[in-house]
């Protein structure tokens, strides 16, 4: 241990301020910055659900073999994709 | 080899790649960076002139070293956007610019709060500082022209010009100290010599500059996977993937 | 390449506006900081070399938008990029042109601001080197910057902000220069390397802009 008491490791020989500022600035900036890319990852995903939903819905039936939606191609299987999901 | 580069060219092995990577990012970046800024804090003997003060050095240090390298990613990206055209560079600097005006911002504030017990002053017009500035406005620009064009493939190709045209910035930052005689300190770590501090000292600092650079990597590919769900939205898989909740781990593998 | 520098500048007299609002711009802000800070010669001959610094990189800044964007407007830009010669000549071309109106003037009207800044002939003289030196480097990179934000409609801001960065290492040389030839320091190392900085500049910012109007040419 570098300090002798806790109270010694809190004022930081008279630099706790500048210290404990410094720090305290990182974390938060640090933690918003994770928790805002989180919110956006979460806003994306529940702005496509609900576009998919919107889309799906009239639809119905009809459209359910081609729900990747432009693309006309059909899926050839082969050994390399993954076989089509069941809708 | 060549595998590898074609692979890039596509979203979603990228995405499934990412994501298994991320834990691991995530975890040995968290271990690493935590143990060495407590060791720092605590246990790091205190310094001849600064006393106390210098630990700050544990948080100034990995973020001004990482603003600079992911400038450094991003020019490079660019690079790669103008002349292969790949997609993936540009998710990545659209991911990482607001990464690095943060870590900008970090270290031009830790800097100034440790310059007030150490120089005096919160802010001197000196040249490392200067250029370092001039980075967050580098940052901030890049940020800025990829959100005024609207057309993606465009703002791509700008945005990589204007990062390969900031890149002359890095070397003066870099050798801002040397060249100038200026109040901040010469670099700690160099490749060819050894650190002018204890091992007590600098141990824990190279702990908190990996670490710091692995939790990087798993930002950026945390924000390059929101940036891919975004632009892919149209494909097969993201719309299953965003059905089953938009996690960041592929169950499928992503092959 | 002559012809459209001869072309440009014949534009450029025509339209006598572009030519004097950046002078006029740079006159005002000269004048403003005796009356706005203080007219003593004491600080201004200190900080003059600072404030015409500092004039003539905001009046070319407000200059740039010209560079490309009327051409841009009315499609001659296309026709230029359309020309057999490589496009970053043709750019060269046009940057000379606007440095030849707006920074060439600049540097001419130096000395007699310089004078009402109570700076000494000295300084004078090496402020007007490094104008001479400097205002090519800024209309070089501000043609990058230029080039990339043409096809944009909050350009102008944009602009600004693009190329303030890059400005900042030319105007901390220029001003420079003249604090060291102030303190009776040989300036030539100093010199040398704004001369250093142009030739830099003359090779790669053409390079850089001429991508940059091919990719803003692209969107519109």
């Amino acid at each position: 241990m570098a300090f002798e008491s806790f109270s010694d490791f809190i004022a930081m020989g008279d630099h706790g301020l500048y210290v404990w500022t410094c720090y305290g600035v990182f974390f938060l900036l640090c933690g918003l910055l994770a928790w805002m890319s989180v919110f956006e990852r979460r806003q994306v995903v529940r702005a496509q659900r609900f576009q998919q939903q919107f889309q799906s819905s009239p639809q119905g039936a009809a459209d359910s073999g081609n729900q990747a939606g432009e693309a006309s191609f059909q899926r050839i299987q082969t050994s390399h994709n993954e076989p089509a999901s069941k809708p | 080899m060549w595998q590898f580069f074609h692979k890039l060219g596509s979203p979603k092995w990228f995405y499934g790649i990412a994501g298994r990577f991320m834990p691991w990012l995530l975890a040995v970046g968290l271990l690493l960076s935590l143990a060495g800024i407590i060791w720092g804090l605590g246990f790091a003997p205190a310094e001849r002139y600064q006393a106390n003060s210098y630990r700050i050095i544990y948080i100034h240090v990995p973020t001004a070293f990482l603003a600079q390298s992911v400038y450094m990613m991003i020019a490079v990206a660019g690079v790669i956007t103008l002349v292969w055209k790949m997609k993936l560079a540009d998710v990545f600097v659209r991911a990482a610019a607001p990464v690095g005006v943060v870590l900008t911002l970090l270290a031009l504030f830790t800097g100034a709060v440790w310059g007030k017990p150490t120089w005096g002053a919160y802010w001197v017009w000196d040249a490392r500082l200067t250029s370092m500035l001039i980075l967050l406005f580098l940052y901030i620009g890049i940020i800025g022209l990829g959100f005024a064009y609207s057309d993606e493939k465009a703002a791509a190709k700008a945005v990589a010009v204007l990062s390969i045209v900031g890149v002359v910035n890095i070397p003066i930052i870099k050798y801002s100290v040397e060249w100038w005689n200026t109040l901040h300190q010469p670099a700690t770590f160099k490749l060819t010599e050894k650190p002018a501090m204890v091992p007590e000292m600098w141990v824990p600092l190279l702990m908190v500059v990996l670490g710091t650079y692995l939790l990087f990597g798993w930002i950026a590919f945390y924000r390059m996977q929101t940036e891919i769900l975004r632009r892919e939205h149209r494909t097969r898989w993201v719309r299953d993937l965003v059905q089953a909740g938009g996690q960041s781990q592929l169950k499928s593998g992503g092959a | 390449m002559a012809a459209l520098i001869r072309r440009d500048l014949r534009l450029s007299i025509r339209q006598k506006q572009d030519l004097l609002n950046p002078l006029l711009f740079f006159v005002m802000v000269v004048a403003l900081f005796p009356l706005g800070v203080s007219p003593e010669a004491s600080f201004l001959s200190e900080a003059g070399a600072g404030i015409l610094w500092v004039g003539a990189l905001l009046a070319t800044m407000l200059s740039l938008d010209h560079l490309f964007r009327f051409d841009f407007e009315d499609g001659t830009l296309e026709q230029i990029a359309l020309q057999p010669q490589p496009l970053f000549l043709l750019v060269l071309a046009k940057t000379l042109a606007h440095w030849l109106v707006t920074g060439l003037p600049l540097v001419v009207l130096t000395p007699l601001l310089g004078m009402m800044l109570f700076l000494d002939g000295n300084s004078v003289a090496v402020l007007c080197l490094t104008l001479l030196i400097g205002t090519p480097v800024l209309s070089l990179i501000g043609s990058v910057g230029a080039a990339l934000t043409v096809g944009l409609r909050a350009g102008g801001v944009l602009l600004s902000l693009l190329v303030i960065p890059l400005y900042i290492p030319v105007l901390i040389f220029g001003t420079g220069t003249v604090m060291a030839a102030g303190s009776g320091a040989d300036v030539s190392g100093h010199l040398a390397l704004m001369a250093a900085m142009l030739v830099l500049a003359t090779m790669l910012a053409p390079l850089a802009a001429a991508a940059a109007l091919k990719i803003s040419l692209s969107t519109s």
